[in-house]
């Protein structure tokens, strides 16, 4: 078994052609990156908004519980309702992204709101008493203070994207699910494994590369969710001197 | 809709089955992942250099998209692809995956004053684990549970395009019969399914935790 | 050395008929069960003071007496409903919010730091809004962080890995970074630990006798308002004006009950605080130093008790000759007693004789060494001679004489 799927990952013709793994792999990343800024120019101000206002929780809450929905489901509805509408080659491509935004939408609002809601308010409350208008609040405290939960947000909507997109092929889209879902079609167990292995690399690498950018991107001065957390220091402070009124001194030091 | 409503009368049977069947395929490995999730969260929290590593693996293996899961799975346990094993395990290692971080964090929500108490009072640790630290971290538990529990339902479905009998195949069957009907009672269906697994594991931990429903 | 932003170098606060209410929430239904909703709340109530430049003004009341709102619509963080609040002669309403902002100093409970940000960065935030560049603004801050009492090691750590005190004490470096004329100072001690408050009061009083600043300082705890404020203005509830005097007239004069009860017991010896006891003489008192042998200890004493000091003339504490069995070494010491400097106030004077096991209080002078000593006799006597310390705000009296 392990052999045979290894002969298909190394044979050049699973390299080249229209079906070939590059192909597949681009075609993939395009479609999870698009769905992602997508969903992300919607969800992001969106849930930073709520964050910041309190108001409207009830969204995201809904948001949370849309995810209830199987992803199987929505392509098939989307698929059967949409795809006659539409002509031409992106019959295949617009219903599978809109789903694919559509799922992406909840963890990012999720994260953004939580994110926000996280700031500390008495360091808001600081900026704006020391001065820095709306804006630089937003992007030099809060924005800032935001990124861990934020990120992981980030990070969760890329799986379930990716997740998603692979699982789309049974709706006709491309990308490396194409090979699980062909391969399932006509029984061919390693093209199957074989997708299946590229699947699990793209999205371990990817969820890595997420892990590294959130690691340099969040100040370490945040704890919590990513980021080191600074230990306490036993830095003694430097007292002043001696008070005027004092205990009869132990005599020893001038403190 | 008369048709619709005539529809789901004659294939009611079925759709109890496959009902049946996801709920096992859901349920169960949620059970089994718990029982394994509760003794390793408990380890990393003893160990915390073991913690890195037993968080950062399970969130790698949460990281696989299912399908991928699902058809490499055969070839790690040398079983047929069509064994509903493969999908059991598939789902088991979801779960726990999930419920690790969770029993950590659960686990870390008993404030460390009480634990302190229970272990000056004479507990011992296995005795205080179970008298006083799983109790009270009931409430962080059942909250990841909840949320495995949703999202192990919607991920069961996708193993229908392996070909495993649930709410799922109502997907696909409806998709190539261009039947939208179909798709919407597997649909309604895992909604469905998801609520009874929300509601069921709210009333376990009301039944749990009664200290937190006196007063006021 | 001062930079401030143009416009109020002079900087006077003052409040002309301030109001600050709210507008009634609109009631559910007839009949609501909470009252009449539809009063406004009203939070500042025709506050009318003067905030003189250089010294510290305290704003003390009980929750909701509009104390901290008052503070925060020097700074406009919260808009006035009525009345005119002026800074150096400029009305506030007037000037930019952002641009006031930054020639105020403004320091929070909590501190408020940036969490994202080192200790040294939090500091410049002002002169870097400001447009100072990055040089200088490090600069200026490494050199507040030292004069607020903190190791320079701490400039490129994160907040969270410094302990409350340390975060307080950037806060207060934080808002002097820019050398503005007045500060704004909301319960800044409350949320730490009572010595380490005790510390940040004592380096506070400190920094002002060596920078000036206007001053207006929020706290709930009257006992603070009396030992850091030049003029203590109390609120009641509701946002009205009760008293506002120098520490020692509220003390000795409440203007109502209220105000009676809120400074609260205790009145006349807390007053004390304010006496000056320059009049009393010390009485010169036989000493030995540390390691005399038992022989000299006990032909020395001349009652029951002995002093002991150490190199420098310093006292450490007393000895009972009698019980020696050696000579005199650190563990023989009673260490019972506090030791008050001879132009301290009253109340240290009193303190130090009636906690001495010898009935005699210890007194140093302004580099620690012994100079004598006071029983509590010739404090009561002392009382009896008018010498108060002149208490009005124009010539700068009326601190707490201890510090």
């Amino acid at each position: 078994m392990l052999t045979s799927i290894w002969a298909w990952l190394t044979d050049p013709a699973s390299w080249s052609g229209r079906d070939g793994i590059p192909t597949r792999l681009v075609e993939h990343l395009l479609y999870s990156v698009v769905a992602l800024v997508l969903a992300a120019a919607v969800a992001l101000p969106l849930g930073a908004w709520i964050g910041h206002s309190g108001r409207a929780r009830w969204l995201v809450t809904a948001a949370n519980a849309a995810r209830a929905v199987p992803s199987l489901g929505l392509l098939f509805v989307v698929a059967m309702l949409a795809g006659p509408r539409i002509r031409g080659d992106f019959a295949y491509v617009v219903p599978s992204l809109v789903v694919l935004v559509l799922l992406a939408v909840p963890p990012l609002l999720a994260g953004a709101e939580s994110g926000v809601r996280a700031v500390d308010p008495a360091a808001r409350d600081a900026a704006y008493g020391m001065g820095m208008r709306a804006r630089e609040v937003l992007l030099g405290v809060e924005l800032p203070c935001a990124l861990p939960l934020l990120l992981s947000g980030v990070r969760a909507a890329t799986l379930q994207v990716i997740a998603t997109a692979t699982i789309a092929a049974s709706v006709s889209l491309g990308g490396l699910g194409r090979y699980l879902i062909d391969g399932l079609a006509v029984s061919d167990y390693a093209q199957m494994a074989g997708g299946a292995l590229l699947v699990a690399a793209l999205a371990l690498a990817v969820d890595g590369l997420l892990a590294l950018v959130t690691r340099y991107a969040v100040s370490p001065g945040l704890g919590g969710i990513s980021g080191k957390r600074g230990g306490r220091s036993g830095v003694a402070r430097r007292m002043p001197a001696a008070p005027t009124v004092g205990r009869l001194s132990h005599g020893s030091e001038p403190s | 809709m008369a048709v619709g409503m005539q529809w789901i009368g004659d294939h009611l049977p079925e759709i109890l089955r496959y009902a049946a069947s996801h709920a096992a395929l859901a349920g169960l490995p949620l059970l089994v992942g718990l029982a394994i999730a509760l003794p390793v969260g408990w380890l990393a929290r003893r160990q915390p250099r073991l913690a890195g590593l037993i968080v950062g693996g399970s969130g790698l293996l949460y990281t696989i998209p299912s399908l991928a899961l699902f058809i490499l799975i055969p070839l790690l346990l040398g079983t047929r692809i069509l064994d509903p094993l493969n999908v059991y395990v598939a789902m088991t290692i979801y779960t726990l995956a999930l419920l690790v971080r969770t029993v950590v964090d659960a686990l870390g929500s008993v404030p460390e004053a009480t634990r302190a108490a229970a272990t000056a009072m004479g507990y011992r640790g296995l005795g205080r684990l179970v008298a006083v630290d799983l109790p009270l971290a009931v409430p962080v538990l059942a909250s990841g549970l909840r949320v495995a529990a949703v999202s192990n339902v919607s991920i069961v479905s996708v193993s229908a395009l392996i070909g495993y009998p649930q709410l799922g195949s109502y997907l696909t069957d409806g998709y190539q019969r261009d039947y939208p009907l179909e798709i919407g009672v597997g649909i309604v269906g895992c909604l469905l399914l998801a609520l009874l697994f929300d509601l069921a594991i709210r009333g376990g931990e009301r039944a749990l935790t009664p200290w937190l429903r006196v007063g006021r | 050395m001062a930079v401030g932003v143009p416009g109020y170098r002079h900087g006077m606060i003052r409040f002309e008929r301030v109001t600050k209410s709210y507008a009634a929430r609109p009631a559910r239904g007839a009949g609501s069960a909470a009252g009449d909703r539809n009063a406004p709340t009203v939070a500042v109530d025709e506050l009318t003071l003067d905030v003189p430049a250089g010294q510290v003004t305290v704003l003390v009341g009980p929750s909701g007496c509009g104390k901290t709102t008052t503070l925060r619509m020097v700074n406009r963080m919260i808009e006035p409903t009525s009345g005119t609040i002026t800074l150096g002669g400029r009305d506030t309403a007037t000037l930019d919010p952002a641009e006031l902002r930054r020639g105020i100093g403004y320091v929070i409970q909590h501190a408020g730091l940036f969490p994202h940000r080192t200790v040294a960065d939090n500091v410049a935030t002002v002169p870097r809004l400001l447009g100072w560049d990055r040089r200088r603004s490090r600069a200026r801050a490494l050199e507040l962080l030292e004069r607020v009492g903190l190791d320079a090691a701490l400039a490129d750590r994160y907040p969270s890995q410094l302990s409350g005190g340390q975060q307080q004490r950037v806060g207060v470096a934080r808002a002097l970074a820019a050398d503005p004329p007045v500060l704004l100072m909301d319960e800044p001690f409350s949320a730490v630990d009572p010595v380490v408050r005790e510390q940040l009061q004592d380096e506070l009083l400190g920094l002002q006798a060596d920078l000036g600043k206007t001053i207006l300082f929020v706290t709930h705890d009257i006992d603070e308002a009396i030992r850091l404020g030049d003029q203590v203005a109390v609120l009641r509830v509701g946002g009205r004006l009760a008293q506002v005097d120098s520490p020692a007239r509220l003390l000795a004069d409440p203007a109502d009950d209220f105000v009676a009860d809120f400074v609260g017991r205790d009145r006349g010896y807390r007053a004390l605080g304010f006496r000056d006891a320059l009049p009393i003489q010390p009485t010169p008192e036989p000493t030995v130093p540390l390691g005399a042998d038992v022989g000299q200890a006990r032909a020395t004493a001349t009652d029951r008790w002995l002093l002991v000091v150490d190199e420098a003339g310093r006292p450490v504490g007393w000895v009972e000759p009698e019980r020696l069995t050696g000579a005199v070494s650190r563990d023989d010491l009673h260490r019972g007693g506090t030791v008050a400097r001879r132009d301290g106030s009253l109340r240290a004077l009193l303190d130090a004789a009636l906690s001495a096991p010898s009935g005699r209080g210890v007194l140093v002078d302004e580099q620690g060494a012994f100079v004598g000593t006071v029983t509590a006799a010739q404090v009561t006597a002392a009382l009896a001679a008018p010498a108060v310390r002149p208490g009005g705000i124009p010539d700068g009296g009326g601190h707490a004489v201890d510090r």
